[in-house]
């Protein structure tokens, strides 16, 4: 197998995933997990640019206190389809359906996931339901926010909210079969030799993932049903004047809404952890605790919903529990954040682009989950609840945290899924502009929440101007850090060095083939004899001979 | 309270400040230290420490715990209002805020109240749910349709504070707000002799009770087709069927808009549905009325004694 080292010659000669057929119709067709991994990435890239859309024209509104762009309608509907579009058709399935689709075979040594067939009909599930929520966009929107609180959802509101239900009802079955094909891919197609406690971290999260796709999005499901049930038919579900409960929809939502955020952050935490070890060539410290946190935060994350309605009229004794519980589930998160940390410790670190992600994803990962512990707090969470603090804190988890290990695995394994290398300087600067611009656009956030300014908010009082237009100055940094990604893997795909079977080295599976790999993943099926990012005890990774084109590590006084 | 919430405010801000800083510090240094010299240089052979991560679990768990408490003792005590609080009633609708003083005055996206008192709101929202936010009392609550949340506050300083809806209840949300005017408690004192006022809340009450003949069945002799309502507040009923409840303001506004979901033992499901009769405000009228027929042996403050019917039951007449 060439290792790509004729870089004057970037060429792909050996029969892959992608060369292996031409036109459409092997592409809308086919059951190869790669080939849909790039379906999904193309679907849920068109999704992150329209609610990106959406997102700057919230932040253009919020230059001016009397918010001067549009109106307040106009507004609700922008925050709304940010909302909606990003949570529901880009975060959910980012890191799963693209790279844990894509990588998943891969990693554990199968030629492809248990249910393909199965796996291109989430593609197309996934697709109607955006395109159930496109329609309503293109009718006019809906102005609910995204979390469609009832009794404003079911009753009051007068835009699209039945579509974009049924939109979001049908792609969480896209999420349940995607889950559902994990957990069984784990459990059965795990090559020769490949023990669970051999398998790599981002496989154990995806695990744990899949656990809360299955049980969690049936409820939101369900719920959301029951908002185009009372709107259509005016039955009392949530509407107090029949007898409904407008507090209990809160219940229901967040039973699966809280743990969604997990649904977006333990594929991320996967994701991180190969970086680590990749990166400081070095054994991931401590393996079993951090496997084992994945599952401490899938199973809790399950009971800590109503510290999103501290303020929301529930019980204080019920309050109290949910309170405890929150702070419970900050623990395995600590965990893991220190072990990565310790991981670094005594490695050999490289500073190349998928590493700057990672680092990243810790440093704002932290900086959300310690605000989390300022809303759990339950007398400070009544002051901050609402306001433009929790907005901050959730977008350091699930773009500062979720978006940054998406994009570090999108460079980390953009050679195994092109072939070829994206350009080193390009990609390491454009994540440095992605972390100065992501915190520009969020911290003064935190300041504004605590000072009082509520979420939601289409005008606000003038003297929250300044801390507003710092944000929407960030958020112009930001922009160009996510839109120059998108510029260079695409250019790489054709101009970029090739990147033979192996490049960075790394221990995985995945690594063992050939990049891009064959329609089949492996020509022979795999044996596992050795421990994951054991790199001690694998003398064989070295790097390409010719590397500092690559430019993966410090070109350092060697002696 | 703001004082107590900032404390522990700034206490997690001192705790997060220095883990993110010894993560950041010790992550440099690792990075900087410990970087690559040479391409196929291997790190450390370091599988992991029990003790250590024992530590980084343990550590953090103590910490969150006392977090945990403090911010618990704290959120009791804002849900529990002194006794001896003023009693604001509020009801939001979209997208105003409407608020009822107890002596009677009447106000829309402004309240005045007076230095140093305690200020219990009870609110209730006409449509979708709302929420009354003061950032500078640190003090925030849902505002629910169909039922009563309460908050209190206690200003300490005059001024004009900004008072949000901050619970997202459609298009003009974000200017469904006003002020809260903190007044001393002198120029309050004029404030409240300024408007022109009808009498206070409990008359007002008292009034209506007596246009929807409530009076007619509800004599306070207790003889009526109806309960006696003296000192029916605060009070333990019990229901047909055998159950007890609370006479809250929940229950009494249940039982003025829909009687029959809750009948007191002894008596008939007579009571005409008044559901979409009265207003939100009007509803809180009757229950501050209600609230002013204290039984005369009661101390003040006190809840009164239990207002239990002692008519035997089945003699209730069907309604004309």
């Amino acid at each position: 197998m060439s290792t790509g080292t004729g870089a004057s010659v970037p060429t792909l000669g050996h029969e892959n995933y992608l060369n292996v057929s031409y036109g459409v119709k092997s592409w809308l067709l086919t059951t190869d997990h790669k080939r849909i991994a790039l379906l999904y990435l193309v679907s849920i890239t068109l999704f992150f640019f329209l609610g990106g859309a959406f997102a700057v024209l919230i932040r253009l509104n919020l230059l001016t206190p009397q918010g001067d762009l549009v109106s307040a309608e106009t507004y609700n509907k922008f925050f709304t389809m940010h909302g909606v579009v990003m949570i529901f058709f880009f975060l959910i399935p980012s890191i799963p359906a693209v790279l844990g689709n894509f990588l998943i075979p891969l990693m554990i040594g199968a030629k492809d996931l248990a249910f393909p067939r199965l796996n291109l009909s989430s593609w197309y599930i996934f697709n109607l339901g955006g395109l159930f929520t496109l329609y309503s966009i293109i009718r006019g929107g809906v102005d609910t926010g995204w979390t469609f609180y009832t009794p404003y959802s079911s009753l009051y509101s007068n835009t699209h909210v039945v579509a974009t239900v049924v939109g979001i009802f049908i792609t969480g079955f896209s999420t349940i079969l995607t889950g559902l094909n994990f957990i069984v891919t784990i459990h059965t197609m795990r090559a020769p030799g490949m023990t669970w406690f051999r398998l790599p971290l981002f496989v154990w999260t995806h695990y744990a993932t899949s656990l809360i796709m299955i049980l969690g999005t049936p409820v939101v499901a369900i719920t959301l049903a029951l908002v185009a049930v009372e709107r259509v038919f005016h039955l009392g579900i949530f509407n107090p004047a029949l007898g409904g409960d407008p507090v209990l929809f809160q219940h229901l939502f967040w039973f699966y809404s809280h743990p969604a955020v997990y649904i977006m952050v333990l594929p991320a935490m996967g994701v991180t952890t190969e970086l680590i070890t990749t990166f400081a060539r070095k054994k991931l410290f401590g393996y079993h605790l951090v496997a084992a946190a994945s599952f401490g935060i899938a199973v809790i994350g399950f009971f800590v919903w109503a510290h999103h309605m501290f303020v929301a009229g529930v019980s204080p004794y019920a309050a109290m529990i949910f309170s405890i519980l929150s702070y419970l589930v900050a623990i395995p998160s600590a965990v893991k954040v220190f072990n990565w940390m310790a991981t670094l410790y005594k490695g050999s670190v490289s500073w190349a682009t998928p590493m700057l992600y990672g680092l990243g994803f810790i440093g704002l990962f932290v900086m959300g989950g310690l605000t989390g512990l300022f809303l759990a707090a339950l007398g400070l969470d009544v002051h901050v609840h609402d306001t433009y603090f929790v907005v901050a804190h959730f977008h350091y988890i699930m773009v500062g945290g979720a978006v940054m290990g998406y994009l570090g695995g999108l460079h980390y394994w953009w050679p195994k899924i092109s072939g070829r290398l994206y350009p080193e300087a390009l990609a390491r600067f454009s994540a440095i502009v992605l972390f100065v611009g992501f915190n520009l656009t969020f911290f003064p956030q935190f300041i504004l929440g605590y000072l009082g300014m509520p979420r939601r908010y289409h005008a606000y009082p003038p003297e929250f101007q300044v801390l507003n237009v710092l944000s929407t100055a960030g958020a112009s940094i930001l922009g160009i850090g996510y839109l120059l990604p998108m510029f260079y893997l695409i250019w790489s795909m054709r101009y970029g060095p090739v990147a033979g079977p192996n490049p960075w080295p790394a221990t995985g599976l995945e690594w063992q083939t050939p990049s891009p790999p064959p329609p089949h993943n492996f020509d022979v099926t795999p044996v596992v004899s050795w421990e994951p990012y054991d790199f001690a005890n694998r003398p064989d990774l070295k790097y390409p001979a010719p590397a500092p084109e690559l430019g993966h590590f410090q070109p350092a006084a060697q002696d | 309270m703001a004082d107590r919430v900032d404390a522990l405010f700034f206490f997690l801000l001192g705790v997060s400040l220095f883990i993110s800083l010894l993560i950041l510090v010790l992550i440099i240094a690792f990075c900087i230290k410990y970087r690559r010299r040479a391409p196929n240089e291997i790190g450390a052979p370091i599988g992991g420490s029990i003790k250590l991560e024992t530590f980084w679990m343990v550590v953090p768990l103590l910490l969150s715990m006392v977090m945990f408490g403090w911010g618990a003792s704290l959120y009791m005590s804002m849900q529990h209002p002194p006794p001896q609080a003023m009693e604001i009633y509020v009801v939001g609708k979209q997208w105003m805020w409407k608020l009822q003083h107890p002596e009677g005055q009447m106000e829309i996206n402004e309240l005045h109240v007076p230095v140093g008192r305690d200020v219990k709101l009870t609110m209730t929202s006409e449509d979708v749910i709302h929420d009354f936010f003061v950032p500078a009392f640190r003090i925030k609550a849902d505002v629910l349709p169909a039922r009563y949340t309460t908050i209190w506050f206690r200003p300490t300083k005059a001024g004009r504070y900004h008072l949000f809806c901050s619970q997202y209840c459609g298009t003009n949300h974000a200017v469904m707000g006003g002020w809260v005017t903190v007044m001393e408690p002198a120029e309050f004192e004029a404030w409240l002799a300024g408007g022109p006022v009808e009498g206070s809340l409990a008359e007002a009450g008292e009034r209506l009770f007596q246009q929807l003949a409530c009076n007619n069945c509800h004599a306070s002799s207790g003889k009526g087709r109806g309960p006696s309502l003296v000192g029916l507040h605060g009070s333990t009923v019990r229901l047909q069927g055998g159950q007890t409840v609370i006479a809250d303001d929940d229950y009494l506004r249940e039982s003025i808009l829909n009687p029959r979901a809750k009948i007191v033992a002894g008596y008939g499901p007579d009571m005409p549905v008044f559901q979409g009769l009265v207003s939100e405000e009007q509803v809180l009228q009757l229950i501050a009325y209600i609230k002013s027929l204290a039984p005369p042996q009661a101390a003040p403050g006190q809840p009164g004694t239990a207002a239990e019917s002692k008519r035997p039951a089945g003699e209730a007449k069907k309604l004309p």
